[in-house]
């Protein structure tokens, strides 16, 4: 396979290296029905004081690729393949306790489930201060407890003196998530990593979540990954996504050219898929037909081709394409004429805009 | 405490309600460790009618009683008290007895597809099930019953021999929802059927089941956390909050003249991409045209998780988070009524909102 093509940031507005630069990255398992390809291929980048929406379904790989950045995979069952560069060094093939010198004070992580990433036994307190211990050894426990209380107060958790010595089960859903992105920010990460942060709270909560992060990123002016399979929230908080499917990079560009232009047949079929507040409720939604595929076993060319309903197949219908080249050839993340926007896809660029404006753009959905 | 049973609400309720339920509870009792035992109010006195044919959305966040409503409505639990009335028949206390015919009519689909099909069943004995359990015997057979009903939720009949394990999530939804149907049943109780799928496949699941709804004439207790996909499926909603019905309505009311503020921060709480209200798109959209953007009353926060049912707030339960909450919200629980200027939809609030949303 050529080296993939290295896409321009979208977001390189200030001119400066971006803090997380990740090229051509590749993930692969060994598992007993095979090799699974989780993550083939990927390359983005976040800068300082912005967000990446990392938009896909179960088995994209999107949460791999986060655990890949962070130094989370089990190194006997994985290959990883590519350049993870964090502020211009590359962290791929690090040992264990370099790689855990960096995560909690360079790079931090926010789970989808804050019930089973806090420990149960201990209050939170303890748990956020040892956190700051672990990159602060010379921190007393006493320093320790009070930077968490501090933490605990920046998060918007009420009485934080009191809460702190309180133990996970006496704070709520959207307590805990809040009890964890303290212990995440506790040490001013440069780049904070976020699986699915409100996928368990509810939508009133969720929203205090999403806000909170937001005005914590405008403070601190870190780097923020926000993995979702909810195109509403990263809507909301993202600056630039990147779409995921079957372990490839399909559509990476600001959340503008993505959301409002999107030019990915994917792209396409998860914006009209959401039912919205607006538009016509008793329109039926337009689904992506089909299942997504076995990640052993991912079908030849274009994954996403057998579930797109303008694959270019080879067939006599489709008269002057290339016949077939959505079967056969596996497309690269191009450049659109618009800068910082690219799209793995074989239709030629003037025919993806003009579906997008007849089909897609009409169903009223997406704007 | 609770107010007394209204009756059945709103002019929605004719007389040709399918099911009408009035004051309906459900106590939890919490016993054991050094605290004090109390109840826990689930359901705490809820009201509501659905019609032949109607689609009902029962919505509202976790803790809300939106679950456990459905499962006394096809008595998976047994009421603590209030009415539940099926084609007429009280069907509160049915034994099992009573029961049996109910459960040809009343049938329940669950949110997680991978929990409710036994994996040591084919998809055909799973299907077939409610046939054999409850004596039916279609005219052709079962099999082909089956083969049928797999046929209508767009699964290979061919499949029949194969187990839950070789479907994807998706499916295997499709198989809970063939097995619901198997019954031919009058109304069937919906409990997050999509919230477990990926969101490529929660659209096929929500055309489905809007395709059934329109060509066999069923009703259906739709119980979601997601305002947006009730939208897509219902004709009518109801808000629940802390075990009570705060609002409940016709679709166009409740999404375009909410008038209960937590329906109002429901609505603004949900990120909807088509909605410009996220950072980046804001900024380019302002830039480009110089919007107006939100207006003050455009988006709506809600501080604090909602409070534990062991012990609701006094008076109004939503009061503790309220922007508009008064000391006679504290003291006073307000009654679901008509404020008039909507189709019939009731709202339980003192001080209710009349303006319709942009």
């Amino acid at each position: 396979m050529t080296a993939a093509v290295i896409p321009e940031t979208p977001g390189a507005y200030t001119g400066a290296a971006p803090y997380l630069q990740v090229r051509d990255l590749s993930v692969r398992f060994a598992t007993e029905d095979g090799v699974v390809r989780a993550v083939d291929g990927v390359s983005f980048a976040v800068e300082r004081g912005r967000t990446l929406g990392i938009v896909g379904e179960s088995g994209s790989g999107k949460s791999v690729t986060s655990l890949a950045i962070l130094g989370l995979h089990d190194p006997k069952r994985t290959t990883i393949a590519g350049q993870i560069l964090l502020g211009g060094r590359d962290i791929v093939g690090l040992d264990e306790e370099s790689i855990r010198r960096l995560r909690g004070r360079d790079m931090a992580m926010i789970f989808q489930d804050p019930l089973s990433a806090l420990h149960p036994y201990y209050t939170v307190g303890r748990q956020v201060a040892e956190a700051y211990r672990v990159h602060h050894p010379d921190a007393s426990w006493r320093e320790a407890h009070r930077r968490a209380v501090e933490m605990l107060d920046r998060v918007g958790i009420p009485q934080p003196a009191r809460r702190a010595n309180q133990h996970p089960h006496e704070f709520s859903g959207g307590m805990r998530q809040r009890a964890m992105i303290a212990m995440a920010l506790v040490n001013n990460p440069e780049l904070l990593i976020a699986d699915e942060p409100t996928t368990a709270l509810d939508v009133t909560v969720q929203a205090q979540i999403l806000d909170l992060l937001a005005d914590l990123q405008r403070e601190f002016h870190s780097a923020i990954i926000l993995i979702t399979h909810d195109l509403g929230v990263v809507s909301q908080v993202a600056d630039d996504v990147l779409v995921m499917y079957a372990g490839r990079a399909v559509e990476y560009g600001t959340a503008e050219q993505v959301l409002r232009r999107p030019q990915h047949p994917y792209t396409w079929g998860l914006l009209s898929s959401v039912p919205s507040l607006h538009g016509d409720p008793d329109a039926d939604l337009i689904p992506i037909r089909g299942n997504p595929p076995s990640m052993i076993h991912p079908p030849p060319g274009c994954a996403f081709h057998p579930r797109c309903g303008y694959a270019l197949l080879g067939s006599a219908s489709t008269p002057g394409a290339a016949a077939g080249a959505c079967e056969v050839d596996v497309p690269q993340l191009r450049q659109v004429q618009e800068r910082g926007h690219t799209v793995a896809c074989h239709l030629p660029e003037g025919k993806r805009v003009e579906i997008y404006r007849r089909d897609i753009a009409q169903a009223g959905v997406v704007r | 405490m609770t107010h007394p049973p209204t009756g059945p609400s709103g002019p929605s309720a004719s007389a040709a309600a399918l099911l009408e339920v009035t004051g309906l509870t459900k106590h939890f009792p919490v016993r054991g460790g050094w605290r004090r035992s109390g109840v826990v109010r689930a359901v705490d006195g809820v009201d509501f009618a659905v019609r032949r044919g109607e689609t009902l959305g029962l919505v509202g966040e976790s803790g809300c009683g939106k679950t456990t409503t459905g499962r006394m409505l096809v008595r998976l639990l047994e009421p603590t008290g209030g009415r539940i009335v099926f084609e007429g028949r009280d069907i509160t206390h049915a034994k099992r007895r009573g029961l049996r015919p109910l459960r040809q009519d009343l049938q329940i689909i669950f949110q997680d597809p991978y929990a409710s099909l036994n994996p040591r069943h084919t998809v055909g004995k799973i299907v077939a099930m409610p046939l054999v359990v409850n004596g039916i015997k279609p005219p052709g057979g079962v099999k082909r019953r089956v083969q049928e009903l797999l046929e209508i939720v767009g699964l290979n009949p061919e499949h029949y021999n194969r187990y839950p394990h070789e479907f994807s999530g998706g499916q295997r939804q499709r198989i809970g929802v063939a097995r619901a149907l198997a019954l031919r049943p009058k109304l069937i109780v919906a409990d997050e059927p999509v919230s477990a799928l990926d969101v490529s496949i929660q659209a096929q699941i929500i055309n489905l089941l809007r395709g059934l709804q329109r060509e066999l004439g069923l009703a259906f207790v739709f119980i979601a956390h997601d305002l947006a996909v009730v939208r897509h499926f219902c004709q009518r909603v109801a808000v629940m909050y802390l075990g009570k019905i705060v609002e409940i309505g016709d679709r166009d009311d409740i999404y375009q003249r909410p008038a209960h503020p937590y329906t109002r921060a429901l609505l603004s709480a949900i990120p909807d991409v088509a909605q410009p209200n996220g950072r980046a798109l804001r900024d380019t959209e302002e830039a480009g045209g110089g919007a107006a953007g939100n207006g003050p009353a455009g988006r709506i926060r809600l501080t604090g998780d909602v409070p534990t049912p062991l012990n609701p707030p006094s008076g109004c339960r939503f009061r503790t988070r309220c922007w508009k909450a008064q000391e006679k919200c504290a003291v006073q629980e307000p009654p679901l009524a008509d404020i008039g200027g909507r189709g019939g939809a009731l709202v339980a609030c003192h001080f209710p909102e009349t303006e319709p949303l942009r």
